[in-house]
């Protein structure tokens, strides 16, 4: 049965794929794109990998679609026709043949699902035996251990580079712009009442959802990641309904940004303790008398900062897209005029 | 070489990777090209959670059975990272799109291009030569 899901996603999943390729119109594109999310959370969880599902389904289907919507609103939503670029033989060629290539070297590849599969050996199995004795024996989600715990380098990593792209965006978008950042108040879609009154009583289920994910995460799939992108997804529909500005009266930019940092200096800040305690960086041992007490205040704080990180930068993404704005008509011409050298 | 059902994962995965590429690569939209990568990204993913699958396992979360079979647990914790990862650097991309429309007035590569060396095209300089198309 689970077989056959597989088999039948997967045909969907190439299906939505060469379809996002041939659609000219960009709108389209990114709701099909939104699809292709979707499904392939759906696979995720059919391969076991239940905390990936999550994440896709609240990044793929939720933030990154508003994000593409948001550049295509400043933007423009159509991509041009031209006869000579509708075919590529070229492009085709390189992609047949390199696609050629990958499908021989799959011939050596384990089967889908071999318990004998070299990937199942080495640490998979340690970390699934010893997570009981070595992290704590009350977080079940192994998941969880691994991505807090024994690879708690690579997450400060990956939360590290999150709290750069960030910074990346702020530079490129939240400067002074060149444009009327100021839009006459709430979106097109705060005119329509049946949204406002849907989206009232949503919000704050959002929120608490988000909080039930960040801190069920030892427990069951979740985490700061999931829960963070579920948390923002929650503001952005706020903002979305009832325009970026009642939505910055808390979270204003300023402490938008603020969380950003916040979130990360958490996260090291556990790992420092460490250190002060006599131990070595992100070493949650001693963070309390019982080892297995001090690992779980450790994912605890781990969790925590990467949840506000992660919260923080999609929300200030979203209000820095959207805060562009429309150019107004004459701003056009000035564009065109200076690339002209 | 035999074709086994058992790599059927592995072949959409390269089918969806060669859409992403063939995307980046044969289209000049700037976003669409954006939408592109994020399927070879997808393909990725998918491609590690493949190989994690455990026939007959469960979602490495543990429960009191002895005999439980579990999933591998490493491909979820490296890719649900690369996700989050992935939508953060989506947002650095689109974001240059942004201040080049804003700049340019397109997102076409070769309408940028047009307006970055006159109507004679790149073909003389140094940019791309296949963007060449005299009159």
């Amino acid at each position: 049965m689970l077989a056959l899901i597989d088999v039948v996603l997967l045909a969907f999943l190439a299906v939505t794929a060469v379809a996002i390729v041939r659609l000219r119109d960009l709108f389209a594109a990114v709701m099909v794109t939104g699809i292709f999310s979707l499904l392939s959370a759906g696979l995720f969880t059919v391969m076991d990998a239940v905390d990936v599902a999550f994440t896709e389904a609240s990044v793929g289907a939720g933030i990154s679609t508003i994000l593409m919507l948001a550049t295509l609103a400043v933007t423009q939503d159509v991509e041009k026709k031209r006869w000579r670029r509708r075919f590529s033989p070229l492009a085709l060629g390189v992609v047949v043949v390199t696609g050629a290539a990958l499908v021989y070297g799959t011939s050596d590849m384990p089967r889908y699902g071999d318990p004998d599969a070299p990937i199942h050996h080495y640490l998979a199995p340690h970390f699934l035996e010893h997570t009981p004795d070595e992290i704590n024996e009350h977080i079940p989600n192994v998941v969880t251990a691994v991505l807090a715990s024994y690879r708690g380098y690579d997450t400060f990593g990956e939360t590290t580079v999150i709290f750069t792209a960030a910074v990346m965006v702020l530079m490129l978008l939240g400067g002074a712009a060149t444009i009327d950042r100021r839009r006459p108040g709430g979106g097109r879609m705060g005119a329509n009442v049946v949204l406002r009154a849907s989206a009232k009583p949503l919000v704050p289920l959002i929120l608490l959802f988000a909080l039930y994910v960040q801190f069920h995460g030892d427990f069951g799939p979740g985490g700061g990641f999931q829960a963070g992108v579920i948390f923002a997804a929650g503001l952005v529909l706020y903002a979305l309904v009832y325009g970026p500005d009642r939505a910055q009266a808390i979270f204003t930019g300023r402490r938008l940004e603020a969380l950003v940092a916040l979130g990360v200096l958490i996260y090291g800040g556990a790992g420092v303790a460490g250190i002060v305690l006599g131990g070595e960086f992100l070493d949650y041992d001693l963070l309390a008398a019982d080892p297995q007490d001090g690992q779980h205040r450790g994912i605890f704080l781990v969790e925590l900062g990467v949840g506000i990180t992660v919260a923080a930068v999609m929300t200030t993404l979203f209000l820095l897209f959207t805060g562009r704005g429309q150019p107004a008509p004459w701003e056009d011409r000035v564009g065109e005029s200076e690339g002209t050298p | 070489m035999t074709l086994d059902p058992g790599l059927y994962n592995y072949w959409i995965v390269i089918l969806l990777m060669m859409t992403g590429l063939y995307t980046v690569i044969s289209r000049g939209n700037l976003v669409k090209k954006v939408i592109g990568l994020n399927v070879f990204q997808v393909s990725v993913i998918m491609f590690y959670v493949s190989m994690g699958k455990v026939e007959g396992g469960m979602a490495p979360i543990l429960v009191e059975e002895a005999e439980a079979v579990y999933s591998n647990p490493l491909p979820s914790v490296l890719m649900l990272t690369a996700i989050v990862v992935g939508v953060a650097t989506t947002a650095v991309a689109l974001a240059l799109a942004v201040r080049i429309h804003e700049a340019y007035g397109t997102l076409e590569e070769d309408e940028i291009l047009e307006k970055e060396y006159g109507a004679a095209g790149p073909g003389a300089a140094d940019g791309p030569v296949d963007d060449h198309e005299p009159g």
